[in-house]
């Protein structure tokens, strides 16, 4: 604002800067250079070059196993939950009375979180004569190992996350509620099937959506912890121990600073790889209308 | 789809002439189409909320009961399980781990609240040098996966001598480190003209002023969802005190109920499921108060990014 000193702004800023600096730029740095070093707490940080990262990639078994159950983690809980999301949204934006009601029942599982007692009753719920497996015999099915078999494990955390599809639900729903209700009259009254319609009006209307969804999910999905950790223990076979369990337990279990930094940092790439390939291909798939109020 | 509930109200404009043969069947059309909806609905809603229907009724069950029938309502309801669950295995009840929960998410929520303020009024008020770069570190921080910068915090905070305390849960988001607050209360602060506060600051108030009298009145309802998400964020929030605390009697709830999953599992699990639905009450209780305030800040956070 008029004659104020080009540096008000800043002091109000501060205190962001100040946390910025010193947990998350400092950190950020510091854990690329540990991810160089064999740091064991009790020492100094001795520099080890690539040693970490050639063990990791060449001789570490675990790693390979664990990276591999976090891919396939995060590649069937992301578009698992946000398809759900996004059909749930697609059959609620209709003029439906309970809408509000709807969309509180679908909200509250994802409010809950990753809070530890939704953990317990996922291990309540999917015991061997848990609720699904009384459901499943009730309807003539086979009761399903859940958690012994390392087959079917990994997919009970991935169902817990989706039945938490309600907080990306809630941001499709708000934007499948701004498209203009014209454009949907204009093309039924050119004859367009409601298929037509979703495919080549709404979906690219909620493109930008889509991709901040995917996004946020990716980021998320790929730090699942409190999950596995509760649930299964890494277990059984290490068919749950996802690349964020692996680093905590080399971190603040083994005290091998280093080497989980190292890890940690393998991870990061693999996410910032991703989003940079969703970012490039934005420019191919989203669409942004001209009147984007921010 | 979403295109059958514009066209009954097109077709059905000439009210008083007997309905045609094409608007009878696209009246009915659109009804079973709001009848398939409303069916799919209750089923997925049915899905959704079972499981902490069953949670509640199975905390009120014997041991024995729990596995036996999957209907919620306990045949001989006993409060054994709160009674016993609440004792715990250790020197304290959870009535202690309530409190240490709650003296970890006041400080902090109010923390988050102030300098969340402080930084939205300056980015999106201000022009200053070294603003975009800021801006643009803001959206970084919010896809920066917190697992990269966690091991060299603890380091950081075990140097502080802060291990074992709640410092390391309060300050960082005392200094506004949670960027999606942060680029929330921005986003919202963008939408509300400036007018208000231009009159405050010719009359002659500073810029202090004019945020604590203009501003934060009109930021409320952003600073609500702010409050409540971090009410619920931390209530639930596992691997920080996980990583920082140490001695039993500093355990918030969520540390404590894995213990006693740990100790007690193998034997009591009604006293498992009786501390989680305590677990989880507080956070449904303050969902269902302000539930609009949820709604809105997610999609404020999410849609207008």
């Amino acid at each position: 604002m008029g004659g104020d000193s080009k540096y008000v702004g800043l002091w109000y800023v501060a205190p962001y800067v100040i946390g910025l600096a010193l947990f998350i730029a400092f950190p950020f740095v510091a854990s690329f250079y540990l991810s160089f070093t064999d740091y064991d707490l009790l020492s100094k940080p001795e520099y080890v070059g690539l040693d970490n990262y050639k063990k990791l990639l060449t001789r570490d078994r675990t790693f390979d196993k664990s990276l591999k159950v976090t891919l396939i983690y995060v590649f069937t809980t992301v578009p698992l939950k946000l398809v759900f999301a996004l059909f749930i949204a697609v059959v609620l934006n209709y003029r439906l009375k309970a809408i509000n009601l709807f969309r509180t029942a679908y909200y509250v599982p994802s409010i809950l979180g990753g809070s530890v007692a939704i953990a317990v009753l996922w291990r309540y719920i999917f015991a061997d004569t848990g609720l699904v497996n009384m459901a499943l015999t009730g309807i003539g099915m086979d009761p399903i190992n859940w958690f012994g078999d390392p087959e079917n494990a990994l997919f009970t955390i991935t169902l817990l996350r989706c039945w938490q599809f309600g907080s990306a639900m809630v941001i499709f729903l708000a934007a499948l509620q701004s498209v203009d209700k014209s454009l949907y009259e204009a093309a039924a009254i050119d004859g367009a099937g409601p298929w037509q319609i979703f495919r080549s009006i709404t979906l690219p209307l909620i493109t930008p959506v889509i991709f901040f969804n995917l996004i946020m999910q990716t980021v998320q999905a790929f730090q699942e912890f409190n999950g596995p950790y509760i649930i299964t223990q890494g277990g059984p076979l290490k068919s749950t121990y996802l690349l964020p369990l692996y680093i905590y337990d080399e971190a603040f279990k083994s005290f091998d600073m280093g080497y989980a930094s190292a890890i940690a940092w393998v991870l990061f790439a693999i996410i910032m790889v991703l989003t940079l390939i969703a970012f490039w291909s934005s420019k191919k798939w989203v669409y942004y209308a001209g009147d984007k109020r921010s | 789809m979403a295109a059958f509930s514009y066209l009954p109200k097109h077709s059905g404009s000439g009210e008083r002439e007997a309905p045609t043969q094409l608007e009878i069947k696209l009246r009915r059309k659109a009804r079973i189409n709001a009848a398939l909806r409303y069916f799919l609905l209750a089923a997925v809603g049915l899905v959704m909320v079972y499981p902490l229907i069953w949670l509640i009724g199975a905390s009120f069950k014997t041991n024995s009961e729990m596995f036996s029938s999957p209907g919620f309502w306990p045949k001989n309801p006993t409060i054994q399980g709160y009674i016993d669950g609440w004792q715990t295995s250790t020197p304290y009840t959870f009535g202690r781990f309530f409190l240490n929960s709650l003296w970890i998410i006041i400080p902090k929520t109010i923390g988050t609240a102030i300098s969340c303020t402080l930084v939205a009024y300056g980015f999106a008020r201000f022009e200053f040098p070294g603003k975009k770069i800021l801006f643009a570190s803001v959206i970084a921080t919010l896809l920066l996966p917190n697992v990269v910068t966690r091991i060299p915090q603890y380091l950081l905070f075990r140097d502080l001598g802060w291990l074992n305390t709640f410092l390391p849960l309060w300050v960082p988001s005392a200094l506004a480190g949670d960027a999606f607050f942060v680029f929330m209360v921005i986003q919202f602060l963008r939408a509300i003209p400036r007018d208000m506060e231009e009159a405050a600051r010719v009359d002659g108030a500073n810029t202090l002023q004019t945020l604590v009298f203009i501003v934060v009145p009109m930021l409320m309802p952003a600073l609500i969802s702010v409050c409540l998400f971090q009410f619920m964020w931390t209530m639930n929030d596992f691997l920080g005190p996980l990583i920082y605390l140490s001695s039993v009697d500093k355990y918030p709830v969520s540390l404590a109920l894995k213990l006693s999953i740990d100790t007690t599992e193998a034997f009591a699990w009604n006293q498992i499921l009786a501390m989680s639905v305590l677990a989880l009450a507080p956070s449904l209780a303050v969902f269902f108060m302000a539930q609009k305030y949820f709604i809105e800040g997610i999609s404020t956070g999410g849609v207008k990014g």
